[in-house]
């Protein structure tokens, strides 16, 4: 079985965003960049199922600029077998991503391909779901724990209220959440023979995809501040200050 | 224009979120159909219809849509958008899960999550955890959009629209329900709770997380929130987490005990009417966003609180 995990290279999670003041965007310049934390699951996770000898090959591919092939080098470093940088310095959307992606999974034929459920950058919640319409696949989406056997897929996901289960027929898309697995960190050596893995150069026109947006940014703001508001003394004097504010 | 609302429920009730989508829709503009696909849910297809503002209600019935299978909510959606401008979910799992499976098939960008709307091509939405908001304009023929729930109230009840029996693709389907394991339980549901008592890493088990937030809650009627570092602690299930990767809620009243105020703690909570933090750390960030704040050990204030109600 072949799998392919698509990463992104976004804003490092602990970093704290800052919006430019002539409201075009958040200020991207000299911030620590990382492979997104679900993507970083979702590696995790084809790193298992080949460790248990469900799968065979791991397939990663990034679609940004030059540095994406760092994220790619991360994934490698972490037990996939080589990698595909779709070079682009336009920001893509995750319909062109979806289109992207379709094009490398008729390429690679892969039998799974799994994809973090969202990019902590733009918080869209849509590629992995999008590429399963593309290739007319099924889809399991918020994964905690992948089966695979004889050639089926079985999910569990994360819904609102607990957990469901489903049985996918292979190929198919999953996309992961928080509690699927915790990824590793690469060790020393892993990190020195991922640099002689083999990494693919391609363009997004090499899957015949135009990357225009179609959604265009008006402005990005700072979110309301809230305001803080006083300190109470005790108990007492916190459910009495509820109760005059109608709070209780 | 018309404009299709994709109703969530469980084939007894229609949850909220949907009545919250409706009121996102108005404000887009035009006729609102509600689609409600399901197993036996008759009694849903009725209550969509007693909606505010409602033109009429289409209910589809069939196994794959028991539990709203996506790949079979794509094939009854995607031709029925011939006859509308825009397809509007609520941003709950099913709509997350379905939705984009619609749009890629309309060869449409969808607009995720969407906190307010502009006309109707320009819509607001969160990113980087709600640390900003982006203001987009799509240039699409069709908006397919979902709809986050603590930005809009819900629409409400006194419609009379009729509903209308549609046929559904019935499938094969390449993906088949297993089970469900729902947490039951008497609390509200945590995202549309008025009150919230979530508990965070001081705690220090799951034993503390038990005794001293439960009682608290079920003295409040409130629904049980965690953060994620106790998630992750194991003190309390998934799904009850509030922030950013978890649940996002804005109740009328939210307790953060033992929480320090992580930035993804915040994006999920900070919507909140009233907020009221117990933290022994005066420094803890919770403080910067509660109306209330006291600085006390919460081994002693949370039994006293509980007490005093």
């Amino acid at each position: 079985m072949k799998v392919l995990v698509p990463v992104k290279r976004v804003i490092d999670y602990n970093v704290k965003v800052r919006v430019k003041s002539d409201e075009s965007g958040v200020d991207l310049a000299n911030v620590k960049m990382s492979m997104n934390p679900f993507d970083e699951i979702s590696v995790e996770e084809a790193v298992r199922l080949k460790e248990k000898g469900a799968v065979e090959e791991i397939v990663v591919v990034s679609i940004g600029p030059q540095q994406a092939q760092e994220t790619l080098r991360t994934a490698l470093a972490m037990g996939a077998d080589r990698g595909i940088l779709v070079k682009t310095d336009d920001t893509v959307e995750p319909l062109a991503v979806a289109k992207i992606l379709k094009g490398v999974v008729e390429e690679e034929s892969p039998n799974l391909v799994i994809l973090g459920k969202q990019a902590i950058d733009d918080d869209s919640n849509q590629t992995g779901q999008m590429l399963a319409a593309l290739l007319d696949w099924p889809q399991a989406t918020f994964a905690s724990e992948v089966v695979l056997e004889d050639g089926k897929a079985t999910v569990t996901r994360e819904i609102d209220g607990g957990l469901q289960t489903l049985a996918l027929e292979t190929p198919a898309i999953v996309t992961t959440d928080l509690r699927l697995n915790e990824p590793r960190y690469a060790s020393l050596p892993n990190i020195m023979k991922a640099k002689k893995k083999p990494i693919d150069e391609k363009a997004p026109g090499d899957y015949g995809v135009e990357t225009a947006a179609r959604l265009s940014v008006v402005k990005v703001t700072e979110p309301p501040q809230r305001e803080a508001g006083e300190k109470v003394e005790d108990v007492a004097e916190l459910v009495s200050k509820l109760k005059s504010k109608g709070a209780l | 224009m018309a404009v299709l609302v994709i109703a969530d429920h469980d084939n007894e009730s229609l949850f909220d979120a949907t009545h919250k989508t409706v009121t996102a829709a108005q404000a887009f503009g035009g006729d609102i159909d509600v689609l409600v696909a399901g197993k036996d849910a008759g009694a849903v297809a009725e209550a969509a219809g007693k909606i505010d503002g409602v033109r009429k209600v289409l209910h589809a019935e069939g196994e794959a849509y028991e539990k709203q299978l996506a790949e079979a909510m794509e094939a009854l959606i995607v031709p029925l958008m011939d006859g509308y401008d825009a397809v509007f979910a609520p941003a709950t799992t099913m709509g997350k899960n379905c939705m984009p499976r619609v749009a890629a098939k309309l060869d449409v960008m969808q607009i995720s999550d969407i906190s307010g709307i502009e006309g109707t091509d320009t819509f607001e939405r969160p990113i980087y955890a709600g640390n900003a908001i982006m203001t987009v304009k799509s240039s699409d023929a069709k908006k397919v959009v979902t709809v986050r729930g603590t930005s809009f109230d819900a629409a409400g009840e006194g419609g009379s629209a009729s509903v209308e029996t549609i046929d559904a693709p019935a499938g094969p389907f390449k993906s088949a329900f297993v089970e469900e394991k729902i947490v039951q339980s008497d609390r509200p549901e945590l995202t549309s709770a008025k009150r919230v008592v979530s508990g965070g890493r001081a705690l220090g088990s799951k034993e503390e997380f038990d005794r001293l937030i439960v009682p608290l809650a079920d003295k409040l009627g409130a629904a049980v929130g965690a953060s994620r570092a106790a998630v992750d602690a194991g003190y309390a299930p998934n799904d009850y987490q509030v922030g950013q990767t978890g649940k996002i809620v804005a109740p009328e009243v939210y307790f953060a005990i033992g929480i320090s105020g992580a930035i993804q703690h915040l994006a999920g909570m900070k919507d909140s009417k009233v907020i009221v933090a117990i933290n022994k750390d005066e420094e803890a960030p919770i403080f910067q966003v509660a109306d209330y704040g006291l600085v006390a050990d919460l081994f002693n204030a949370v039994p006293e609180l509980t007490d005093a109600l």
